[in-house]
């Protein structure tokens, strides 16, 4: 990677022009506008040719880190493999071109994918119905948090208020609850890092809209109490929610409807190598029981006898609308691509094979990492930082290490139940040669903490930038290019 | 278990399982409960080798219509730069995670402080985050902004001049978060003023939020809001369409304190609805109540200048249930999208744009009064999309253009029709239309159109 300085705005020229417009003129002009609405300054937008362009944004990208630049042991990220089959199906004409307002006799097709998909996401999670309309995971969670609620709102059931958050989840859980006007009740874990069923017990009243739960949770650990948890949040009235981020070691061996949930979100950038695209496009499909489907988001899509698809738009029971039309449908595509590659027969494989290498990994490194709790995991686990800490050199320093041996870090600091808490996560599309190869520079990494801890402390040493000043850009915000000049 | 996704041998799997210590695959699940293991074959097709994906999708493509474009209302067909896919596709922006390592990630980091930059200068506000997912959910995400910024006030406003699909999201995120929405009815295709006066004066009111264009595609004057949403301290919010705002009054210029919107009008190609980019900006006094992640300009230890997420403390995966949104992401990859576009466009290209639709737009729309099928609905000035009253029931019209493949007359409320014309559209394609109308023999009643038998 080599460092490159340059905003667009650098190159910026008055009179150059990187656009190519039809030249034909109509008799009607804007200066027929009232001056009263039309803008009295020209938008400060750079002014640069094609090339300039071309050239700006190749140099930008050099000094990224991709899935296709190297092995990104991101725990909880799912990074696996993108296909490129998925990119070239996302970008059909055919489907690249619709209207989202278009009749739905003239998108049979797109409505085609859109139901085929939720179909098999219903087969591979065991819950009965699908939206595909929710954007991300987050906003998955939120949609499958109102239609909880909405569950409740219709049986009168109001002043179920309250969702239990396990203290391990993810910050989004807590977050969507907020935001869909739920108070959070925190569970612990216990000593082997899972949900404390001693501890859930007393919260489990009349109030208690349900339970959120990742499975395997953060720690990457099984929760092995989840039928009783289940019928437990069952028999006080409260529904299970399954925060579907750690969905992948699942894949082909198990599905979160047979083991009770009620509601699941999935992040088809994670589990269904969609692209993460540097923070989305992603897709955070919502899937449900029986019970729920009366209460999905509108728009949704429906099969007449006939076979013929349409769009529902109004529908009294559905907890609303939650996007602006159908979702970021060529996220939809690609994963539906994907689900078709892999079929019947190689779905069966993914989580298991993610499994295998990290616990590979696991075991290759817990004579030089302190592995709080041991056990089998599923697709990731969590060390608490070096064995041997007397150094001083922490999570962060190991993390900035890798950047310069080629690996991108593995999520670091969460979940927040360890102080230097290293999470890793290969997933089942990196081979033995790529895992060996990082377990080799983690047991260099931690021997260089006894031998040179300065060269941790101050990593990374070859990446374009190095450890950047983040109190001074947070305490002096420079949020724009107007802001810098 | 070969397959092109899965780089194991069956003698890696051995010498894997040998470590670890385990015998099976499956007893790599020995923690998992016996009865929730799946056994059964998963009801999904067989695999597919690439050439029949090919196949399948070209299949399912020719159940689609491809049509030509004359319709607005949220998704705007305008040309796309051909530089544009090849930029996003390049594999180091596209399987990039969240730039949370920014020593190897200043490619992204650097392009959201450009479309920071470039949404700033649009808008005219002072600061805005790296993407929402879309329009409608940035909206909601405004609203819970004003509650947040004006403590004790317990309302919104919405003008009922804003899309419909933008006003259902809000609706919905506004009954689960407790928030009261009041509706600001419109007047002869604008959002009443007087309306908003009467409303506001209550004193409850947190925000405002009106369109800068809105559904019927008239450009609202929003003279007198900012003073009047002010004086009861309250915030003023625009829905904007950013391609309309390098030519039109900016909410900067409005003096609005929140501003959100849809990206997708800057070259996003229509999609079927996504993925699109929202967009959120507002005045500095609100930057700590800004949702999603933010990037900022610093510099690394040498000195060197560098970017990364900043204001971090606003953000679920450190505040949890007290975060200002649950919003994790942003829509990274369209933020490129649209950045890239604007650098081609810059100031004087986005404003050829909107000389074109607005000229074309015009155009279609005189020459469909000449038609007599139709009758001026709103007399108000329209940018590149109007809206008619139609003679003849909306769904036949739809279907009599749709007889020689064009997509318009979309009934935006009953008997009124959205028009939508972009730079794409030439005076051949709009003279072709209205002679097709004029000579398809469509009748101005409610009976049913003999077009249908064509």
């Amino acid at each position: 990677m080599k460092y490159y300085d340059k905003l667009i705005f650098d190159l910026s020229k008055a009179g150059r022009q990187g656009y190519s417009l039809p030249t034909r003129s109509w008799d009607a002009t804007l200066e027929s506008l009232p001056a009263g609405l039309r803008r009295t300054e020209k938008p400060e937008l750079p002014e640069v040719s094609e090339l300039d362009v071309v050239r700006h944004y190749t140099n930008l990208s050099q000094m990224n880190f991709g899935v296709d630049s190297g092995f990104y042991p991101l725990g909880s990220c799912t990074m696996k493999y993108n296909p490129k089959i998925n990119e070239e199906i996302a970008a059909m004409p055919a489907f690249a071109g619709l209207h989202p307002l278009q009749p739905a006799a003239t998108v049979q097709g797109a409505l085609r994918v859109y139901r085929e998909l939720a179909k098999a996401l219903s087969a591979i999670t065991g819950m009965a119905e699908f939206t595909l309309d929710p954007f991300a995971g987050a906003h998955g969670e939120l949609t499958g948090l109102m239609i909880i609620r909405q569950y409740h709102i219709s049986r009168g059931d109001l002043k179920r208020t309250r969702i239990i958050v396990p203290d391990s989840a993810h910050g989004t859980n807590p977050a969507s609850a907020a935001v869909c006007g739920l108070e959070i009740v925190q569970v612990k874990s216990n000593a082997n890092g899972l949900v404390d069923v001693e501890d859930l017990k007393p919260l489990l009243d009349d109030t208690i809209a349900g339970i959120m739960m990742t499975n395997p949770n953060t720690l990457g650990l099984f929760e092995k109490d989840i039928k009783e948890i289940a019928a437990l949040v069952h028999q006080c009235g409260g529904l299970l929610y399954y925060d579907g981020a750690n969905m992948n070691p699942l894949i082909g061996m198990v599905r979160p409807g047979d083991m009770g949930f009620d509601v699941l979100h999935l992040n088809l950038h994670k589990s269904f190598s969609t692209p993460h695209g540097g923070g989305g496009p992603g897709a955070g499909p919502v899937g449900v029981a029986e019970h729920l489907v009366p209460y999905l988001p509108v728009p949704k899509v429906v099969e007449d006898e006939d076979g013929l698809l349409s769009v529902v738009d109004k529908d009294g029971n559905a907890c609303g609308r939650i996007s602006g039309f159908m979702g970021n449908f060529g996220v939809l595509l690609r994963a539906y691509t994907y689900i078709l590659m892999l079929g019947k027969q190689n779905v069966k494989n993914v989580g298991p094979l993610a499994v295998l290498g990290a616990n590979y990994i696991k075991e290759s490194l817990k004579g030089c990492f302190k592995l709080p709790i041991e056990s089998v995991c599923k697709h990731e686990f969590v060390f608490d930082g070096l064995l041997d800490q007397s150094t001083g050199v922490t999570t962060l320093d190991i993390a900035k290490r890798l950047l310069d041996y080629g690996f991108h870090a593995p999520t670091i600091y969460f979940p927040l139940l360890f102080h230097q808490a290293i999470m890793i996560e290969p997933t089942e599309t990196e081979s033995k040669e790529t895992l060996d190869g990082f377990i080799e520079i983690m047991e260099h990494i931690a021997a260089e903490a006894i031998s040179d801890p300065e060269s941790l402390k101050t990593a990374p040493h070859t990446t374009p930038v190095r450890r950047l000043d983040e109190t001074t850009a947070a305490r002096q915000p420079i949020l724009s290019y107007k802001d810098l000049v | 278990m070969a397959f092109a996704y899965f780089p194991h041998t069956e003698d890696d799997i051995r010498q894997m399982l040998d470590r670890i210590g385990a015998g099976t695959l499956e007893d790599l699940y020995s923690d998992v409960p016996a009865d929730v293991i799946y056994r059964k074959e998963y009801d999904l097709p067989d695999a597919m080798s690439e050439h029949e994906v090919r196949q399948y999708f070209e299949e399912l493509a020719e159940q689609n219509t491809s049509l030509f474009c004359l319709c607005g209302l949220g998704a705007y067909d305008h040309y796309s730069p051909a530089v544009i896919p090849h930029i996003i596709s390049r594999s180091e922006y596209l399987t990039a995670y969240t730039p949370y390592q920014p020593e190897v990630s200043q490619g992204t980091l650097r392009y959201i402080f450009e479309y920071q930059s470039m949404i700033t200068g649009l808008t005219g506000m002072d600061c805005t985050n790296a993407s929402m997912y879309d329009g409608a959910t940035a909206a909601a995400e405004a609203m819970m902004m004003a509650m947040a910024s004006t403590k004790k006030k317990t309302r919104v406003l919405l003008s009922e001049g804003l899309l419909p699909q933008v006003v259902e999201v809000v609706k919905t995120y506004a009954k689960f978060n407790g928030v009261q929405l009041g509706f600001i009815p419109c007047q002869d295709g604008v959002t009443s003023y007087g309306a908003m006066l009467a409303e506001v004066a209550a004193g409850d009111v947190a925000g405002v939020l009106v369109p800068g264009i809105n559904k019927y595609g008239i450009i609202e004057d929003l003279t007198g809001y900012a003073d009047a949403v002010h004086a009861q301290k309250g915030l003023l919010m625009v829905y904007s369409d950013p391609s309309s705002l390098a030519v039109i009054k900016t909410p900067g210029e409005w003096g609005a304190d929140i501003v959100c919107g849809d990206s997708q009008s800057l070259g996003i190609p229509l999609s079927y609805g996504g993925p699109y980019v929202g967009f959120l900006a507002c005045t500095k006094d609100h930057l700590r109540k800004l949702p999603g992640r933010i990037v900022g300009a610093t510099r690394d230890v040498d000195g060197k200048r560098a970017y990364v997420l900043t204001l971090q403390a606003r953000e679920q995966h450190i505040r949890r249930e007290k975060a200002t949104s649950n919003i994790c992401s942003n829509q990274s990859l369209m933020a490129l999208y649209v950045a890239v576009y604007m650098s081609l466009m810059g100031p004087e290209g986005l404003r050829k744009v909107n000389e074109l639709s607005y000229g074309g737009a015009h155009y279609l729309h005189d020459r469909l009064l000449e038609t007599g099928l139709f009758e001026e609905a709103f007399d108000k000035p329209f940018l590149k999309e109007f809206t008619l009253r139609s003679k003849v029931p909306a769904a036949q019209l739809q279907d009599a253009l749709m007889l020689i493949g064009v997509f318009g007359a979309v009934e935006v409320e009953e008997g009124l029709v959205n028009f939508c014309v972009t730079e794409k559209v030439s005076k051949e394609n709009i003279d072709a239309v209205v002679e097709y109308l004029t000579n398809c023999s469509l009748v101005i009643s409610s009976e049913r159109s003999e077009s249908r038998n064509l």
